[in-house]
């Protein structure tokens, strides 16, 4: 008998994926032990200390470059920026879900088990705090994300994939208000996203098989291996181009792509503001940081395969994001419209496969999801009596009733639409410049053209808050709680500083653009 | 093992292949969203057919190995799906995708 050999594990690189992870654990006991009155504060200040502890060790790890564990977790500069990014991103969504000064016991349904519209369902919208198990959820989440990005083989890549996912779904459900609109896109982004998995199991097994018969290696799914069968295998390319192929309908799913985008406006709409928010700034960087590492790192070889079909996914995404976005009619599906455009911008940085193209996604993604935290907290106080007013008719006048909000609403949608001074404009000038550098000018003036297109839209509601006079059914502007003025002005300011000031980041986001293989 | 017995197996990925195609399609036609989630679970045991089959091929246990990691997650799926499509029906009626129409455009 062969004696076992254990890989080893460097405790310390991993440090902030087992904190967020035992930090869930612990929320879920807190939820069984912990009395009902105290819940809420108890769990909101653990996950709050979970993800500042993680980011610590994300800051003190910020040299380390290695892989650990068996070769499934790569710890390098992409992983801990991005890690850092989700954590950043996550604390803000946190403070939004926390939130319950704004409505009476928060954003979040008391029991989810309740059926919606029933007696019962009416006595705990008015009366119950809302459910606790938001946090423990969040904060698996947000664990699922942090293995996500630093996944060096493609099962760690599945499993985390499901981790972060299905607390998601979960989340999407739980609205106070409008349940069966929760409850719907519930099912609709659980449906397709398992539907979307299921493509990117296939696409693992393949890409197994694919690996076969390198001389001197084992098959298997971590990136070496991949890399090593892409350049020498003696398979049959179809394997390889259809693994390909169906990874990326899993990855381009996550990242609200076209043609894999149609669950974002519908979930965006259904799903509590909050958890909107979160959905939007953090799952985009998971799944583009994924995305990164798959193509980079496993899949170079080929990039005469994938970038031509990308490029077309790229071009369709921001077309399909920049004219619907035109035609709609509520705030919350004209960010999410934003964001599939916002994703297509992402992919022209993905696409640069350079060095600048991997810092201009990233520094992009940073930027986007502090702005469109920002945009989802202001959404959160333009309410009337029946929760949130989100039709976008409603808004009209706003700027008349609450000129502050408005203007912090303003700035965020012109940094949505590019304008120089905030960060909307360095980071598409990062992507944009990293492409034509890769090569892929085609992709930059499809990008540059549809942003023309996306600014229709943005100006629309600008003129609508400021020009219109506010009419009877305009909403108040509820005064936020120190929770969400927190995450609101973070967002603003992390706008605008990156926009006026974005060397720091800039250099940090260049200086981890490495990846390690 | 007779050799009679034994089949080659190239067959078996053809059928994980089939199964595959067979759930895909099934999500895109059917109403009923049990149906549609049992179309799911059928392309993930199609994936891990393959996984099991390529591990025969190559002669290694890494494709087996991701075959109990993907029973795990499928079983953790069910849970979560179950639950949001039960809570769905309570207050419906009807477990049908078509039903479920608020959100559009």
């Amino acid at each position: 008998m062969t004696e076992l050999k254990l890989p080893s594990i460097d405790y310390a690189a991993l440090a902030p994926i087992l904190i967020m992870l035992g930090a869930a654990l612990v929320g879920v006991l807190i939820e069984a032990f912990v009395p009902r009155r105290l819940r809420h504060a108890v769990q909101l200040g653990a996950a709050l200390l979970a993800v500042l502890a993680a980011l610590y060790f994300v800051v003190d790890n910020a040299g380390e470059r290695q892989i650990t564990i068996g070769g499934a977790i790569a710890v390098d500069g992409p992983t801990l920026f991005l890690q850092g990014a989700i954590l950043v991103l996550a604390a803000m969504a946190l403070l939004l879900i926390g939130e319950r000064s704004i409505e009476r016991g928060g954003a979040f349904v008391a029991q989810a088990a309740v059926v919606a519209g029933s007696e019962d369902d009416r006595r705990q919208a008015e009366e119950s705090g809302g459910a606790t198990e938001v946090y423990p959820l969040t904060t698996f989440a947000i664990g699922g994300m942090l293995i996500f990005v630093a996944a060096n083989d493609l099962l760690t890549m599945f499993i985390s994939l499901e981790v972060f996912s299905l607390p998601l779904y979960l989340l999407c459900a739980l609205a106070r208000r409008r349940r069966l609109l929760s409850q719907e896109a519930a099912m609709k982004y659980f449906l397709l996203g398992a539907y979307a998995s299921a493509f990117f199991l296939f696409g693992v097994a393949l890409v197994y098989g694919f690996t076969s018969g390198i001389p001197g290696r084992t098959a298997g799914v971590d990136f070496a291996t991949i890399h090593a069968a892409v350049a020498d295998s003696p398979s049959s390319p179809v394997l390889l181009y259809a693994g390909m192929a169906l990874l990326a309908i899993g990855l381009l799913f996550k990242a609200a792509a076209a043609p894999f985008h149609v669950w974002t406006p519908d979930v965006y709409q259904g799903a509590p503001t909050p958890v909107t928010a979160f959905m939007a700034a953090c799952t985009k960087v998971a799944a583009f940081g994924a995305l990164l590492r798959v193509f980079y790192v496993a899949f170079s070889g080929s990039a005469w395969n994938f970038t031509p079909v990308l490029g077309t996914v790229a071009i369709l995404t921001m077309l399909v994001g920049a004219v619907l976005a035109v035609t709609q009619t509520d705030i919350k599906r004209l960010l999410a419209y934003s964001s599939i455009a916002n994703a297509g911008y992402l992919l022209v940085g993905v696409l640069a496969l350079n060095k600048e193209g991997l810092s201009g996604t990233m520094f992009y993604l940073v930027a986007y999801g502090f702005s469109v935290l920002a945009a989802f907290a202001v959404v959160t106080l333009v309410r009337d009596a029946d929760g949130e007013a989100t039709h976008l008719s409603r808004w009209a006048g706003l700027g008349r009733r609450s000129p502050f909000f408005a203007a912090l609403f303003t700035f965020i949608l012109l940094a949505f639409a590019g304008i120089p001074l905030t960060s909307g404009f360095t980071s598409k000038f990062a992507v944009f410049g990293a492409a034509i550098e890769g090569g892929q000018s085609w992709l930059v003036i499809a990008g540059v053209l549809t942003s023309m297109i996306l600014a229709f839209p943005y100006l629309r509601v600008v003129v609508m808050m400021w020009l219109s006079e506010p009419g009877e059914s305009t909403p108040t502007v509820s005064v936020p709680g120190g929770l969400t003025a927190a995450a609101l002005m973070i967002g603003v300011l992390a706008t605008l500083v990156l926009g006026v000031a974005p060397g720091p980041l800039l250099d940090l986001a260049n200086g981890a653009a490495e990846f390690v293989r | 093992m007779n050799e009679f017995f034994s089949v080659e197996p190239d067959y078996y990925l053809i059928l994980a292949a089939v199964l595959f195609t067979i759930g895909a399609v099934g999500v895109l036609v059917r109403r009923n969203a049990i149906v549609l989630f049992m179309c799911v679970e059928l392309m993930l045991n199609a994936a891990n057919l393959a996984l099991v089959t390529f591990s025969r091929i190559n002669g290694d246990l890494n494709g087996q190995i991701m075959a109990f990691f993907v029973m795990v997650v499928a079983a953790a799926e069910v849970v979560i799906g179950l639950a949001i499509i039960m809570s769905i029906f309570r207050t419906r009626r009807s477990a049908s995708v078509d039903d479920a129409n608020l959100l559009k455009y």
